[in-house]
């Protein structure tokens, strides 16, 4: 990149004073008081500094840099509040800094390596937008999968028997997750049975009715059991159609009936009180 | 090569493997075992499995090897320990390990022989 | 992208089958598998690492760490051997079909274990297995 700005634009950068100063002019009034001027002028001065080493000294190890201080003031930007196109707009305010320069010196040379200078400043401007939105996606990835935790809780039904009850539409990434969470509760708890109750479940299709029954088997692998309660009609009709072999998993109609096998196999007996 | 260590509590032979288990391993413990249920007149075998992050078909296959082995010398064998995550892998891989009974953890499992094996109660 | 790839294992004997499994490890988690999604790769290289043992007379292993045009990071294993090729491939990845000695879990196992499965093989001149696993 260095070679396409030519000489002239590296001498404008080198009035380090005058260029910078009017960036953090132009700046400052475009953020209209949400970072201080101070601020501000140390974010610039930085990315003036490897800007100017990049270009007029071609430092390769600025250019890197320079590039990870510029992602670093978009996640900032971003948090702070500022749209993407605010942050870009500051880079780019650095070409009419420039341009302010050459317009006072009127030369022709300039005006030629301005476009390529240009060219360069977009580039940067445009990797903050990058960053801005790659920051945004793992901020959408991590609320899916805190949404996903939420939406599959694990209780303690009794001493030794874990309840999942799941509510709404399964799919295969959130049966997934159930599989897996319940698995390590298991273990956690030292819990012999599980009952994953599906009363809430509108409907389930091959994937999901396979990974009902990939857990229940993973869970006899570890020395405990799985009641599936609260099968819909409509849904014992899909595992029907679709031949899915049940074989000979425990499912019971409620989860209280469930709840009244796993104890009676746990070996508890209810007694009614005597005040009953 | 390594060798798994087989310990001996009262009638139950105890196998806990904290190693990465080489093909090799696999065959000499299955061997090991088979002279030690006989040497000791061990009624139940306890595979621990806690420590081991993978089970393949091979290695499941030993865990069957031993149970039905074990079985005709009249000794139940038992698999605890098992991972969530190399369990949910082993149904992946369409290993059912018919015919070895499991548990959640050592004491489960002890109790899961003690409970057919009434005589290992009192570690006799 | 792909991350510049690391030598190859060679697979000579068992201790090579579980130094295979360790380097998918290792990759696996770099890449940010999940604990589950790693121990269903390490388990498909196990399986193929020791079909190119038994199979394939020894062989190599290279795992390498991938990242697929959405940016998903992912590790893909190739192992390769000069065996004797696998005659038929529909029979080869048969539910339950072996030539040997094991279960036929083999390829059929590591192929539901993985995200995708390549198979590439001649008779007498080899047999090529590329398994790639992706983060969630």
């Amino acid at each position: 990149m260095s070679g396409a700005v030519g000489t002239r634009i590296s001498e404008i950068l080198e009035d380090r004073e005058a260029v910078l100063g009017r960036w953090v002019e132009l700046v400052t009034e475009g953020v209209r008081g949400r970072i201080t001027e101070r601020e501000v002028r140390t974010e610039l001065g930085e990315l003036y500094g490897l800007v100017q080493r990049e270009l007029a000294d071609g430092d390769e190890s600025a250019a890197g840099e320079l590039r990870a201080a510029l992602q670093e003031i978009s996640r900032s930007r971003a948090r702070q509040g500022f749209s993407p196109s605010e942050t870009a707009v500051s880079v780019f305010a650095l070409k009419q800094a420039v341009h302010e320069r050459i317009g006072a010196a009127g030369e022709e040379t300039a005006y030629a390596q301005f476009i390529a200078f240009s060219g360069y400043v977009d580039e940067l401007g445009l990797m903050t937008f990058e960053t801005y939105s790659a920051t945004r996606e793992q901020v959408i990835a991590d609320q899916a999968e805190q949404l996903l935790e939420l939406a599959t809780p694990v209780v303690k039904l009794w001493d030794g028997i874990l309840g999942v009850p799941l509510v709404g539409t399964l799919d295969s990434a959130r049966t997934q997750v159930v599989m897996e969470t319940l698995l390590q509760m298991l273990v956690d708890t030292g819990s012999q049975f599980a009952v994953i109750d599906i009363t809430g479940v509108p409907a389930v299709d091959t994937e999901v009715a396979q990974h009902l029954l990939k857990t229940v088997m993973a869970a006899r692998l570890m020395g405990t059991e799985c009641v599936i309660s609260g099968i819909r009609p409509q849904i014992a009709q899909t595992i029907v159609t679709l031949g899915i072999e049940f074989g000979d998993i425990v499912t019971k109609a409620s989860l209280a009936d469930a709840l009244a096998y796993a104890l009676a196999a746990s070996g508890v007996r209810l007694v009614e009180g005597a005040g009953a | 090569m390594e060798r798994v260590p087989i310990l001996k509590i009262g009638q139950i032979l105890l196998v806990s493997i904290q190693i990465d288990l080489q093909d090799q391993t696999v065959q000499v413990l299955q061997e090991d075992l088979a002279e030690r249920i006989v040497r000791t007149g061990a009624r139940g075998v306890i595979i621990d499995i806690t420590a081991v992050d993978i089970v393949d078909s091979f290695i499941g296959r030993m865990f069957s090897t031993i149970a039905s082995m074990s079985r005709l010398m009249d000794a139940e064998t038992v698999v605890v320990g098992m991972r969530p995550a190399v369990a949910i892998t082993l149904v992946e891989l369409g290993l059912s390990l018919g015919g070895v009974r499991t548990a959640l953890d050592l004491e489960k499992g002890m109790r899961l022989l003690g409970a057919s094996l009434p005589s290992l109660a009192d570690g006799r | 992208m792909t991350a510049p790839p690391q030598e190859p294992v060679p697979i000579t004997s068992g201790d090579d089958v579980v130094r295979v499994r360790q380097a998918v490890r290792t990759a696996a988690a770099a890449a940010g598998l999940s604990l589950v999604d790693q121990t269903k790769i390490v388990t498909a290289a196990s399986e193929l690492a020791r079909n190119t043992l038994v199979y394939g007379g020894g062989g190599h292993a290279r795992v390498e760490r991938v990242t697929d045009a959405r940016g998903r990071a992912g590790v893909r294993i190739a192992f390769g051997d000069d065996g004797p090729g696998i005659p038929d491939i529909d029979l080869a990845l048969t539910e339950g079909w072996t030539s040997g000695s094991g279960l036929g879990l083999g390829l059929t196992g590591a192929r539901r274990l993985t995200d995708e499965f390549h198979l590439d093989t001649e008779v007498g001149g080899g047999t090529t297995v590329t398994v790639t696993k992706w983060a969630r």
